[in-house]
């Protein structure tokens, strides 16, 4: 199919913006209700399932009991947590305390709200399409709400009162913010070729080639950032057990700490669908059976379906992760943000600038282009070589060793010979398993 | 033809709501029963360490500067998103432009770097 064919296409079909502009006030209120119920349902089952996925991988059943497969256990949970005492702590600022956790549980469903879920719908017999609302500015929606959950952690951290809560909030304040530069310049890239802010443009701008083909340092990037700004494994460093307790969120109990919870959780599920919106065409059919009957089945409620699908596929890999990467330590984390995903995303930023208005540009024939990019492939390759490589301290900055002031144990430490009684008992110990693999590899011999 | 910003704000009473009352509901459900060691701030079973009444007394220095760093790189990402929206209108200038800004940028990121302030320790 030729570009032309396409954009015939396109202008064929409304947009979700044009759709969505003549709703109903019915029609929207219930399209919000739906999308709340559905985000919560799917939060209860991927409490579950991310129980039930670990437990697989850590060869250990999950939780089987409540309801079929276990799966009506984080309900259970939601209820128990409810008929647990609240605790305030005497120290705790009480309104900022309080007013934390509500304001952790609001940004996560303002962020789905701008999801493009699928194209045109007839809804109760009303043209519109599989969205809640499309905002021409789309993207900053999601990225201003991911800002405004740093202000839940930060907030609950220091109304805590309590040291533990408080490193914990500072650790992840600025674990969100670093990463939430790296996310936002890998986005650069995806709205640079969508030429549009709008998340239903963006996924329909990727009817020709995912996103994730086009730009895949971008999506990588945005992959690794995702990980990080959701504080989850193997980035989880404001909630590492064995430093912080519990993080932020120590002090808090019953729905209070539900909250955190469910926010948690949800934020999850919004960068998982930011990124299938952004690199993964959204609800778009993959590519085996978008040869079906002229890609009908992206049409109608089908994009539902796949943008479960790929939402759940990197939900997943989320899962995964936490099974099998060991938490990085903090400065090692800090550093991989600052010094190589934020760099790396700016030269991929010009790079790719560079080779879209190369491409746009009239009057520059092929084979100048291989030259251009030549040039500025060796240009680049030439600047690499003359950075100055690794410094090697020569000193280590060692603590003095002598007069120092401070008790020092002996530092010629070897280990102490084990006194002779544990000795013989071990002598004793070893000998007879020798002297039975060798009567028995002789039993061997005789029987052979 | 409504606002197109009413479904998001219907979205935000809703869950505003949600949250506002599982948060104010729960001391009335949970029991109470009373214990002033349960009320200390929790520092796994040893007694707290003293503070300040308000915050939590000194931080490092670092976070200060991540959080400067981050206002920074923040505005570059703001100036960063309108030109990729007009970029295919703007073309070679566009691309002369952005590459300079990003230099500039870059300038301060570079300071950062051989300054040690991206270092943590």
């Amino acid at each position: 199919m030729t570009t032309t064919a396409v954009l015939a296409q396109a202008q064929q079909r409304l947009s979700n913006a044009e759709l969505l502009a003549d709703d109903p006030l019915w029609l929207t209120l219930i399209k919000v209700v739906v999308l709340f119920i559905v985000v919560m349902l799917t939060l209860a089952l991927l409490v579950w399932a991310e129980r039930r996925v670990l437990g697989r991988l850590q060869n250990r059943p999950g939780p089987n009991r409540a309801g079929p497969f276990g799966m009506l256990q984080s309900i259970a949970d939601a209820l128990k947590l409810s008929l647990k005492e609240d605790i305030r702590p005497a120290r705790a600022d009480k309104w900022v305390y309080i007013m934390a956790p509500i304001i952790g549980g609001i940004p996560p469903f303002l962020a789905m709200a701008v999801m493009p879920f699928g194209g045109e719908v007839t809804m109760f017999g009303v043209q519109t399409a599989l969205q809640v609302v499309d905002l021409p500015v789309g993207v900053l929606v999601v990225l201003a709400c991911s800002s405004v959950g740093v202000y839940s952690i930060v907030l609950a951290g220091w109304s805590s009162g309590s040291p533990y809560p408080l490193l914990g909030a500072l650790r992840s304040a600025a674990q969100v913010i670093s990463y939430e530069i790296a996310m936002g310049l890998s986005i650069v890239g995806v709205v640079l070729f969508a030429g549009s802010l709008s998340t239903a443009d963006i996924a329909a701008a990727q009817s020709g080639g995912w996103f994730a083909w086009i730009l895949p340092i971008s999506f990588v990037i945005y992959l690794i950032s995702m990980v990080g700004e959701t504080n989850r494994a193997p980035f989880d460093l404001p909630e590492a057990e064995s430093e912080l307790v519990g993080g932020f969120h120590t002090e808090y109990t019953s729905l209070k700490f539900l909250m955190f919870f469910l926010a948690e959780y949800a934020n999850m599920v919004v960068v998982s669908a930011f990124a299938t919106t952004l690199f993964l065409g959204g609800g778009a059919v993959p590519w085996p059976l978008s040869a079906i009957a002229d890609n009908a089945l992206s049409s109608g409620y089908w994009p539902l379906l796949w943008f479960g699908l790929k939402t759940a596929l990197l939900i997943f890999g989320f899962i995964w992760a936490r099974a099998a990467l060991p938490r990085l330590r903090y400065d090692q984390f800090m550093k991989f943000g600052w010094k190589v995903l934020v760099p790396l995303n700016l030269v991929w930023i010009v790079a790719v600038t560079a080779l879209r208005v190369l491409r746009n540009a009239e009057g520059v024939t092929s084979g100048q282009r291989i030259v251009i990019i030549g040039v500025a492939v060796a240009v680049l390759v030439l600047g690499s070589l003359l950075l100055p490589g690794r410094q090697v301290a020569d000193e280590e900055p060692q603590v003095p060793l002598a007069g120092s002031g401070y008790p020092l144990p002996p530092l010629d430490l070897t280990v102490p010979t084990p006194p002779r009684q544990r000795r013989t008992v071990r002598a004793r110990a070893e000998q007879p398993r020798e002297a039975v693999t060798a009567s028995g590899k002789e039993a061997g011999d005789g029987n052979a | 033809m409504l606002d197109p910003y009413v479904p998001l704000v219907l979205m935000f009473v809703l869950a505003t709501a949600f949250s506002a009352v599982s948060v104010l509901v729960a001391p009335l459900i949970g029991p109470r029963r009373y214990n002033r060691a349960k009320l200390d701030s929790y520092e796994c079973g040893i007694e707290p360490s003293p503070q300040p009444i308000v915050g939590g007394g000194r931080t490092p220095v670092a976070y200060y500067l991540t959080a400067m760093l981050f206002i920074l790189f923040d505005i570059e990402m703001v100036f960063l998103y309108p030109f990729a929206v007009t970029a295919d209108a703007l073309g070679l200038f566009g691309l002369v432009e952005i590459a300079l800004f990003i230099a500039t940028v870059g300038f301060a990121y570079a300071y950062v770097w051989r300054r040690g302030g991206l270092d943590w320790n």
